[in-house]
Protein backbone atom coordinates (compact mmCIF):
# COMPACT_ATOMS: atom_id res chain seq x y z
CA UNK A 1 0.00 0.00 0.00
CA UNK A 2 1.49 3.35 -1.02
CA UNK A 3 1.80 5.96 1.71
CA UNK A 4 -0.71 8.32 0.19
CA UNK A 5 -3.16 5.72 -1.04
CA UNK A 6 -4.66 5.59 2.43
CA UNK A 7 -6.83 8.51 1.42
CA UNK A 8 -9.69 6.85 -0.39
CA UNK A 9 -11.94 9.03 -2.49
CA UNK A 10 -15.42 8.41 -1.14
CA UNK A 11 -18.57 10.42 -1.05
CA UNK A 12 -19.60 12.04 2.21
CA UNK A 13 -23.21 11.57 3.24
CA UNK A 14 -23.22 10.94 6.92
CA UNK A 15 -24.03 12.67 10.14
CA UNK A 16 -21.67 13.56 12.94
CA UNK A 17 -21.34 11.14 15.80
CA UNK A 18 -20.78 11.90 19.43
CA UNK A 19 -17.08 11.08 19.51
CA UNK A 20 -14.41 13.74 20.07
CA UNK A 21 -13.89 15.92 17.02
CA UNK A 22 -10.13 15.56 16.87
CA UNK A 23 -9.93 11.76 16.60
CA UNK A 24 -9.50 9.60 13.53
CA UNK A 25 -9.74 5.90 12.70
CA UNK A 26 -7.14 3.69 11.04
CA UNK A 27 -8.77 0.97 8.97
CA UNK A 28 -6.75 -2.13 8.09
CA UNK A 29 -7.16 -5.12 5.80
CA UNK A 30 -7.42 -7.57 8.67
CA UNK A 31 -7.31 -7.94 12.42
CA UNK A 32 -3.75 -9.21 12.57
CA UNK A 33 -2.59 -5.94 11.02
CA UNK A 34 -4.58 -4.07 13.66
CA UNK A 35 -2.78 -5.95 16.39
CA UNK A 36 0.64 -5.30 14.84
CA UNK A 37 -0.15 -1.62 14.36
CA UNK A 38 -1.43 -1.30 17.92
CA UNK A 39 1.83 -2.74 19.23
CA UNK A 40 3.90 -0.35 17.09
CA UNK A 41 1.94 2.74 18.09
CA UNK A 42 1.77 1.93 21.79
CA UNK A 43 5.51 1.30 21.82
CA UNK A 44 5.96 4.80 20.38
CA UNK A 45 3.80 6.27 23.13
CA UNK A 46 0.77 7.31 21.07
CA UNK A 47 -2.57 7.65 22.82
CA UNK A 48 -4.62 5.15 20.84
CA UNK A 49 -7.32 2.57 21.41
CA UNK A 50 -8.57 -0.42 19.48
CA UNK A 51 -12.31 -0.46 18.97
CA UNK A 52 -15.12 -1.69 16.74
CA UNK A 53 -15.73 0.39 13.61
CA UNK A 54 -18.81 2.61 13.17
CA UNK A 55 -21.64 1.12 11.06
CA UNK A 56 -20.80 3.16 7.96
CA UNK A 57 -17.49 1.39 7.49
CA UNK A 58 -18.14 -1.94 9.19
CA UNK A 59 -17.28 -4.91 7.03
CA UNK A 60 -17.71 -7.78 9.45
CA UNK A 61 -15.90 -8.83 12.56
CA UNK A 62 -13.31 -6.11 12.23
CA UNK A 63 -11.45 -3.66 14.42
CA UNK A 64 -10.11 -0.15 13.93
CA UNK A 65 -7.59 1.96 15.82
CA UNK A 66 -8.60 5.38 17.11
CA UNK A 67 -5.84 8.00 16.85
CA UNK A 68 -5.36 11.77 17.30
CA UNK A 69 -6.28 12.73 13.73
CA UNK A 70 -4.24 15.93 13.60
CA UNK A 71 -1.06 13.86 14.02
CA UNK A 72 -1.96 11.49 11.20
CA UNK A 73 1.16 12.19 9.14
CA UNK A 74 3.47 11.35 12.00
CA UNK A 75 1.54 8.20 12.89
CA UNK A 76 1.49 6.94 9.31
CA UNK A 77 5.23 7.41 9.09
CA UNK A 78 5.69 5.17 12.14
CA UNK A 79 3.43 2.54 10.60
CA UNK A 80 5.19 2.73 7.26
CA UNK A 81 8.53 2.10 8.96
CA UNK A 82 6.99 -0.99 10.54
CA UNK A 83 5.47 -2.12 7.23
CA UNK A 84 1.89 -2.05 8.42
CA UNK A 85 0.10 0.82 6.71
CA UNK A 86 -3.69 1.06 7.04
CA UNK A 87 -5.82 0.95 3.93
CA UNK A 88 -7.68 4.09 4.99
CA UNK A 89 -7.78 6.91 7.56
CA UNK A 90 -11.10 8.59 8.36
CA UNK A 91 -12.37 11.13 10.90
CA UNK A 92 -14.30 9.64 13.82
CA UNK A 93 -17.06 12.21 13.60
CA UNK A 94 -17.79 11.53 9.95
CA UNK A 95 -16.16 8.33 8.74
CA UNK A 96 -17.16 8.83 5.13
CA UNK A 97 -15.55 12.26 4.86
CA UNK A 98 -12.82 12.45 2.25
CA UNK A 99 -9.79 14.72 2.25
CA UNK A 100 -9.79 17.83 0.14
CA UNK A 101 -8.67 16.88 -3.35
CA UNK A 102 -9.17 20.15 -5.19
CA UNK A 103 -6.25 22.36 -6.07
CA UNK A 104 -6.39 26.06 -6.75
CA UNK A 105 -3.58 27.20 -8.98
CA UNK A 106 -2.70 30.84 -9.59
CA UNK A 107 -0.05 32.29 -11.91
CA UNK A 108 1.62 35.43 -10.56
CA UNK A 109 4.05 36.56 -13.29
CA UNK A 110 6.97 34.13 -13.06
CA UNK A 111 5.56 32.47 -9.95
CA UNK A 112 3.13 29.59 -9.53
CA UNK A 113 1.01 29.36 -6.37
CA UNK A 114 -0.70 26.05 -5.60
CA UNK A 115 -3.28 25.80 -2.82
CA UNK A 116 -4.47 22.51 -1.33
CA UNK A 117 -7.02 22.86 1.47
CA UNK A 118 -5.60 25.52 3.78
CA UNK A 119 -1.99 25.38 2.52
CA UNK A 120 -0.29 27.35 -0.25
CA UNK A 121 3.10 26.78 -1.82
CA UNK A 122 4.64 29.26 -4.27
CA UNK A 123 7.40 28.41 -6.71
CA UNK A 124 9.55 30.46 -9.07
CA UNK A 125 8.79 28.72 -12.37
CA UNK A 126 12.12 29.72 -13.92
CA UNK A 127 14.30 28.19 -11.19
CA UNK A 128 11.86 25.75 -9.48
CA UNK A 129 12.77 27.48 -6.22
CA UNK A 130 10.17 27.46 -3.43
CA UNK A 131 9.83 31.14 -2.56
CA UNK A 132 7.01 31.01 0.00
CA UNK A 133 4.76 28.76 2.04
CA UNK A 134 1.60 30.23 3.54
CA UNK A 135 -1.61 29.20 5.26
CA UNK A 136 -2.11 26.40 7.75
CA UNK A 137 -2.45 26.37 11.49
CA UNK A 138 -0.54 23.41 12.90
CA UNK A 139 2.90 24.02 14.43
CA UNK A 140 4.84 22.10 11.81
CA UNK A 141 3.87 24.69 9.17
CA UNK A 142 6.39 27.38 10.22
CA UNK A 143 8.99 24.62 10.56
CA UNK A 144 8.23 23.20 7.12
CA UNK A 145 8.43 26.69 5.61
CA UNK A 146 11.75 27.28 7.32
CA UNK A 147 13.16 24.04 5.88
CA UNK A 148 11.72 24.39 2.36
CA UNK A 149 11.77 28.06 1.37
CA UNK A 150 14.82 29.03 -0.66
CA UNK A 151 15.39 25.49 -1.96
CA UNK A 152 14.36 24.03 -5.29
CA UNK A 153 11.55 21.48 -5.45
CA UNK A 154 14.17 18.78 -5.96
CA UNK A 155 16.43 19.91 -3.11
CA UNK A 156 13.77 20.63 -0.52
CA UNK A 157 12.71 17.95 1.95
CA UNK A 158 9.14 16.91 1.23
CA UNK A 159 6.48 17.62 3.86
CA UNK A 160 5.86 13.88 3.96
CA UNK A 161 9.40 13.39 5.26
CA UNK A 162 9.54 16.09 7.91
CA UNK A 163 5.92 17.14 8.54
CA UNK A 164 3.73 15.75 11.29
CA UNK A 165 0.16 16.96 10.92
CA UNK A 166 -2.78 17.29 8.58
CA UNK A 167 -1.50 20.73 7.55
CA UNK A 168 1.74 18.97 6.61
CA UNK A 169 -0.33 16.54 4.56
CA UNK A 170 -2.08 19.37 2.74
CA UNK A 171 1.27 20.98 2.01
CA UNK A 172 2.52 17.66 0.63
CA UNK A 173 -0.35 17.66 -1.85
CA UNK A 174 0.45 21.24 -2.91
CA UNK A 175 4.14 20.28 -3.20
CA UNK A 176 3.33 17.28 -5.42
CA UNK A 177 1.05 19.34 -7.63
CA UNK A 178 3.66 22.12 -7.97
CA UNK A 179 6.31 19.52 -8.84
CA UNK A 180 4.03 17.94 -11.42
CA UNK A 181 3.32 21.27 -13.06
CA UNK A 182 6.93 22.45 -13.00
CA UNK A 183 8.24 19.26 -14.59
CA UNK A 184 5.63 19.04 -17.35
CA UNK B 1 -1.71 44.55 28.45
CA UNK B 2 -2.49 41.76 26.04
CA UNK B 3 -1.09 38.25 25.75
CA UNK B 4 -0.15 36.16 22.73
CA UNK B 5 0.13 32.37 22.89
CA UNK B 6 1.87 30.24 20.28
CA UNK B 7 4.83 28.20 19.13
CA UNK B 8 8.32 28.78 17.78
CA UNK B 9 9.55 26.43 15.02
CA UNK B 10 12.54 25.16 17.00
CA UNK B 11 12.36 21.84 18.77
CA UNK B 12 14.49 22.83 21.75
CA UNK B 13 13.07 26.31 22.34
CA UNK B 14 12.08 26.39 26.04
CA UNK B 15 8.63 27.24 27.33
CA UNK B 16 9.02 30.96 27.87
CA UNK B 17 6.54 33.43 29.33
CA UNK B 18 7.43 37.12 29.28
CA UNK B 19 7.34 40.48 27.58
CA UNK B 20 8.39 40.34 23.94
CA UNK B 21 10.56 42.89 22.13
CA UNK B 22 11.79 43.35 18.58
CA UNK B 23 15.45 44.19 17.95
CA UNK B 24 17.11 44.18 14.51
CA UNK B 25 14.16 42.30 13.00
CA UNK B 26 14.39 39.53 15.60
CA UNK B 27 12.03 38.78 18.47
CA UNK B 28 13.50 38.89 21.96
CA UNK B 29 11.85 36.91 24.72
CA UNK B 30 13.41 35.56 27.91
CA UNK B 31 16.92 36.15 26.61
CA UNK B 32 16.24 34.22 23.39
CA UNK B 33 16.19 35.72 19.91
CA UNK B 34 13.97 34.39 17.14
CA UNK B 35 13.86 35.37 13.45
CA UNK B 36 10.53 36.71 12.18
CA UNK B 37 9.39 34.51 9.32
CA UNK B 38 5.80 33.45 9.74
CA UNK B 39 3.53 31.93 12.36
CA UNK B 40 3.53 33.21 15.91
CA UNK B 41 6.81 35.17 15.53
CA UNK B 42 5.19 37.17 12.69
CA UNK B 43 2.07 37.76 14.76
CA UNK B 44 4.16 38.95 17.71
CA UNK B 45 6.29 41.22 15.54
CA UNK B 46 3.22 42.87 14.01
CA UNK B 47 1.63 43.30 17.44
CA UNK B 48 4.80 44.94 18.73
CA UNK B 49 5.05 47.32 15.78
CA UNK B 50 1.38 48.29 16.04
CA UNK B 51 1.60 48.54 19.82
CA UNK B 52 4.67 50.78 19.68
CA UNK B 53 2.78 53.18 17.47
CA UNK B 54 -0.28 53.07 19.72
CA UNK B 55 1.81 53.61 22.85
CA UNK B 56 0.97 50.21 24.32
CA UNK B 57 3.20 48.16 26.61
CA UNK B 58 4.95 45.23 24.94
CA UNK B 59 2.69 42.19 24.51
CA UNK B 60 3.14 39.35 26.96
CA UNK B 61 4.12 36.15 25.18
CA UNK B 62 3.62 32.53 26.14
CA UNK B 63 5.72 30.63 23.62
CA UNK B 64 7.33 27.21 23.32
CA UNK B 65 9.26 25.29 20.70
CA UNK B 66 7.22 22.85 18.61
CA UNK B 67 7.92 21.59 15.10
CA UNK B 68 4.74 19.55 14.91
CA UNK B 69 5.31 16.71 17.36
CA UNK B 70 2.90 18.41 19.74
CA UNK B 71 5.06 17.94 22.85
CA UNK B 72 5.72 21.66 23.19
CA UNK B 73 2.08 22.52 22.56
CA UNK B 74 0.92 20.17 25.29
CA UNK B 75 3.41 21.59 27.78
CA UNK B 76 2.15 25.06 26.94
CA UNK B 77 -1.51 24.02 27.27
CA UNK B 78 -0.72 22.65 30.71
CA UNK B 79 1.21 25.77 31.71
CA UNK B 80 -1.74 27.94 30.66
CA UNK B 81 -4.18 25.96 32.80
CA UNK B 82 -1.93 26.57 35.80
CA UNK B 83 -1.18 30.26 35.25
CA UNK B 84 -4.07 31.89 33.38
CA UNK B 85 -6.36 31.97 36.44
CA UNK B 86 -3.94 34.47 38.05
CA UNK B 87 -3.66 36.59 34.90
CA UNK B 88 -5.21 39.98 34.17
CA UNK B 89 -5.07 40.68 30.43
CA UNK B 90 -7.30 42.90 28.34
CA UNK B 91 -7.16 40.32 25.57
CA UNK B 92 -5.49 37.02 24.75
CA UNK B 93 -4.65 35.83 21.24
CA UNK B 94 -4.27 32.06 20.88
CA UNK B 95 -2.41 30.96 17.78
CA UNK B 96 -0.20 28.15 16.41
CA UNK B 97 -0.67 25.22 18.79
CA UNK B 98 -1.30 21.63 17.89
CA UNK B 99 -5.11 21.42 17.91
CA UNK B 100 -6.23 19.35 20.90
CA UNK B 101 -9.85 19.60 21.96
CA UNK B 102 -9.38 18.25 25.48
CA UNK B 103 -6.57 20.65 26.29
CA UNK B 104 -8.44 23.49 24.59
CA UNK B 105 -11.45 22.90 26.84
CA UNK B 106 -9.31 22.89 29.95
CA UNK B 107 -7.66 26.18 29.00
CA UNK B 108 -11.01 27.78 28.22
CA UNK B 109 -12.42 26.67 31.57
CA UNK B 110 -9.45 28.20 33.39
CA UNK B 111 -9.93 31.50 31.59
CA UNK B 112 -13.25 31.84 33.37
CA UNK B 113 -11.29 31.92 36.63
CA UNK B 114 -9.01 34.79 35.50
CA UNK B 115 -9.00 38.07 37.40
CA UNK B 116 -11.09 39.42 34.53
CA UNK B 117 -12.35 37.53 31.50
CA UNK B 118 -10.14 38.74 28.63
CA UNK B 119 -11.42 39.28 25.14
CA UNK B 120 -10.43 36.15 23.23
CA UNK B 121 -8.97 36.01 19.73
CA UNK B 122 -8.18 32.68 18.08
CA UNK B 123 -6.37 31.91 14.85
CA UNK B 124 -4.56 28.93 13.31
CA UNK B 125 -4.43 25.69 15.32
CA UNK B 126 -6.14 27.07 18.38
CA UNK B 127 -9.05 28.23 16.22
CA UNK B 128 -9.30 24.70 14.78
CA UNK B 129 -9.55 23.27 18.30
CA UNK B 130 -12.08 25.94 19.29
CA UNK B 131 -14.32 25.02 16.37
CA UNK B 132 -14.00 21.29 17.00
CA UNK B 133 -14.90 21.84 20.66
CA UNK B 134 -18.24 23.42 19.76
CA UNK B 135 -17.39 26.45 21.90
CA UNK B 136 -16.70 28.98 19.13
CA UNK B 137 -19.20 31.50 20.45
CA UNK B 138 -17.14 31.91 23.61
CA UNK B 139 -14.55 33.71 21.45
CA UNK B 140 -14.71 37.35 20.47
CA UNK B 141 -12.86 37.02 17.17
CA UNK B 142 -11.69 34.35 14.75
CA UNK B 143 -9.39 35.35 11.88
CA UNK B 144 -9.66 32.59 9.24
CA UNK B 145 -8.50 32.68 5.65
CA UNK B 146 -10.93 31.36 3.04
CA UNK B 147 -9.83 27.72 3.36
CA UNK B 148 -10.26 27.95 7.12
CA UNK B 149 -13.63 29.69 6.71
CA UNK B 150 -14.80 26.73 4.61
CA UNK B 151 -13.71 24.48 7.48
CA UNK B 152 -15.71 26.59 9.96
CA UNK B 153 -18.68 26.41 7.60
CA UNK B 154 -18.53 22.62 7.35
CA UNK B 155 -20.12 21.39 10.55
CA UNK B 156 -18.67 17.92 10.05
CA UNK B 157 -15.06 18.73 9.15
CA UNK B 158 -12.51 18.03 11.91
CA UNK B 159 -9.74 19.96 10.10
CA UNK B 160 -9.49 22.10 6.92
CA UNK B 161 -7.93 19.06 5.22
CA UNK B 162 -11.26 17.24 5.50
CA UNK B 163 -13.56 20.05 4.42
CA UNK B 164 -16.17 18.56 2.10
CA UNK B 165 -15.78 19.29 -1.58
CA UNK B 166 -19.21 20.85 -2.09
CA UNK B 167 -18.21 23.62 0.29
CA UNK B 168 -16.08 25.44 -2.22
CA UNK B 169 -13.19 27.61 -1.12
CA UNK B 170 -14.20 30.35 -3.55
CA UNK B 171 -13.97 34.06 -2.83
CA UNK B 172 -17.46 34.54 -4.27
CA UNK B 173 -18.88 32.15 -1.72
CA UNK B 174 -17.62 33.99 1.37
CA UNK B 175 -21.01 35.46 2.40
CA UNK B 176 -22.62 32.01 2.24
CA UNK B 177 -19.76 30.41 4.14
CA UNK B 178 -20.07 33.03 6.87
CA UNK B 179 -23.82 32.39 7.14
CA UNK B 180 -23.26 28.67 7.31
CA UNK B 181 -20.57 29.00 10.01
CA UNK B 182 -22.95 31.05 12.17
CA UNK B 183 -25.89 28.73 11.45
CA UNK B 184 -23.98 25.85 13.04
CA UNK B 185 -22.48 27.96 15.87
CA UNK B 186 -18.99 27.43 14.48
CA UNK B 187 -17.96 31.09 14.31
CA UNK B 188 -16.76 33.43 17.00
CA UNK B 189 -18.86 36.49 17.88
CA UNK B 190 -16.89 38.32 15.18
CA UNK B 191 -15.08 37.05 12.10
CA UNK B 192 -12.27 38.72 10.20
CA UNK B 193 -11.95 36.69 6.99
CA UNK B 194 -8.61 37.26 5.28
CA UNK B 195 -8.47 37.07 1.49
CA UNK B 196 -8.59 39.00 -1.78
CA UNK B 197 -11.18 41.02 0.09
CA UNK B 198 -11.19 41.08 3.87
CA UNK B 199 -14.64 40.57 5.39
CA UNK B 200 -15.64 41.63 8.89
CA UNK B 201 -18.79 39.88 10.04
CA UNK B 202 -20.88 38.95 13.03
CA UNK B 203 -24.07 36.91 13.42
CA UNK B 204 -26.07 39.74 11.85
CA UNK B 205 -24.06 39.52 8.63
CA UNK B 206 -21.15 41.24 6.94
CA UNK B 207 -20.35 44.53 8.62
CA UNK B 208 -17.49 45.75 6.41
CA UNK B 209 -15.48 44.72 3.37
CA UNK B 210 -11.94 45.97 2.99
CA UNK B 211 -10.57 45.53 -0.51
CA UNK B 212 -8.03 48.31 -1.00
CA UNK B 213 -5.19 48.50 -1.76
CA UNK B 214 -4.80 45.27 -3.74
CA UNK B 215 -1.48 43.43 -3.92
CA UNK B 216 -1.94 40.01 -5.53
CA UNK B 217 1.40 38.83 -4.20
CA UNK B 218 0.23 39.10 -0.57
CA UNK B 219 -1.69 35.82 -0.72
CA UNK B 220 1.50 33.92 -1.47
CA UNK B 221 3.58 35.49 1.29
CA UNK B 222 3.74 33.35 4.41
CA UNK B 223 2.80 35.28 7.54
CA UNK B 224 0.60 38.02 6.08
CA UNK B 225 -2.43 36.55 7.82
CA UNK B 226 -0.44 36.38 11.05
CA UNK B 227 0.50 40.05 10.80
CA UNK B 228 -3.15 40.98 10.35
CA UNK B 229 -4.05 39.05 13.50
CA UNK B 230 -1.19 40.76 15.36
CA UNK B 231 -2.39 44.22 14.36
CA UNK B 232 -6.00 43.56 15.32
CA UNK B 233 -4.86 42.05 18.63
CA UNK B 234 -3.06 45.28 19.53
CA UNK B 235 -6.02 47.44 18.52
CA UNK B 236 -8.47 45.32 20.51
CA UNK B 237 -6.24 45.54 23.57
CA UNK B 238 -6.81 49.32 23.57
CA UNK B 239 -10.48 48.59 24.30
CA UNK B 240 -11.54 49.42 20.74
CA UNK B 241 -14.79 47.89 19.50
CA UNK B 242 -14.00 44.74 17.53
CA UNK B 243 -15.59 45.57 14.18
CA UNK B 244 -13.77 48.90 14.08
CA UNK B 245 -10.49 47.29 15.17
CA UNK B 246 -10.79 44.61 12.50
CA UNK B 247 -11.55 47.17 9.80
CA UNK B 248 -8.57 49.32 10.75
CA UNK B 249 -6.30 46.29 11.00
CA UNK B 250 -7.31 44.93 7.60
CA UNK B 251 -6.74 48.25 5.91
CA UNK B 252 -3.41 48.70 7.75
CA UNK B 253 -2.13 45.26 6.77
CA UNK B 254 -3.00 45.90 3.13
CA UNK B 255 -1.36 49.29 3.16
CA UNK B 256 1.80 47.92 4.81
CA UNK B 257 1.91 45.31 2.05
CA UNK B 258 1.48 47.98 -0.58
CA UNK B 259 4.36 50.01 0.87
CA UNK B 260 6.60 46.93 0.79
CA UNK B 261 6.13 46.65 -3.01
CA UNK B 262 5.85 42.89 -2.64
CA UNK B 263 6.48 40.03 -5.03
CA UNK B 264 5.46 36.44 -4.23
CA UNK B 265 9.04 35.95 -2.98
CA UNK B 266 8.87 38.80 -0.44
CA UNK B 267 9.34 37.75 3.19
CA UNK B 268 6.93 38.99 5.82
CA UNK B 269 9.41 41.01 7.88
CA UNK B 270 9.57 43.48 4.98
CA UNK B 271 5.86 44.11 5.47
CA UNK B 272 6.05 44.23 9.27
CA UNK B 273 8.44 47.18 9.08
CA UNK B 274 5.82 49.25 7.23
CA UNK B 275 3.07 48.71 9.81
CA UNK B 276 3.63 51.94 11.83
CA UNK B 277 3.48 54.14 8.73
CA UNK B 278 0.40 52.32 7.46
CA UNK B 279 -1.34 52.45 10.83
CA UNK B 280 -0.71 56.17 11.16
CA UNK B 281 -2.28 56.75 7.77
CA UNK B 282 -5.29 54.53 8.41
CA UNK B 283 -6.02 56.04 11.83
CA UNK B 284 -5.83 59.46 10.18
CA UNK B 285 -8.36 58.34 7.57
CA UNK B 286 -10.52 56.93 10.32
CA UNK B 287 -10.66 60.27 12.12
CA UNK B 288 -11.78 61.89 8.90
CA UNK B 289 -14.45 59.20 8.32
CA UNK B 290 -13.55 55.66 7.35
CA UNK B 291 -13.58 55.35 3.55
CA UNK B 292 -14.13 51.59 3.70
CA UNK B 293 -17.62 52.04 5.10
CA UNK B 294 -18.70 52.93 1.57
CA UNK B 295 -17.85 49.45 0.29
CA UNK B 296 -19.43 47.71 3.24
CA UNK B 297 -22.99 48.37 2.17
CA UNK B 298 -25.07 45.97 0.14
CA UNK B 299 -23.38 42.71 1.13
CA UNK B 300 -24.97 40.49 3.65
CA UNK B 301 -24.12 37.10 5.01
Amino acid sequence: MAFFDVFKRRHAETSAGGAPGDRGLLIFENTSEVIRAERVLKAKGWEIRVMGPPPEIRSGCDLVIEIPLIEELNILRSLQEAGVLPKEVVPVTSPLLKPVDLFKVKELDRYLMVRAANMKLTVDKETSTIVNVSGGGCPDVPYLAQEMVGKTLMEAPSPREIGHTLCGYALQLAYEEATRRCTQ
Amino acid sequence: MHAIVGTIPREQFPLTPGEVGLIDNELCIGGNRVPVNRGTPALLAAAIKAGDFLGLPAPYGYVVGDIGHGDGSRRLYEYLTLHLPQSDFESITLHYLLPDVNWHNRVLAKLDEAVRRPRLIADAGFMYAAKMSGKSLQYDLFTPDIGELAFLADEEAPHPFYTRGFILHEESGVPDLISRAYAHNNAARHLLVKGEKDYIANEKGIQAVIDQPVEDAMEAIGGTGDTLTGIVASLISTGMEITEAASIAARTNRLAGYYAKPTPATQVIEIVNHIPRALEEVLGENERGAPWEEVSQGESA
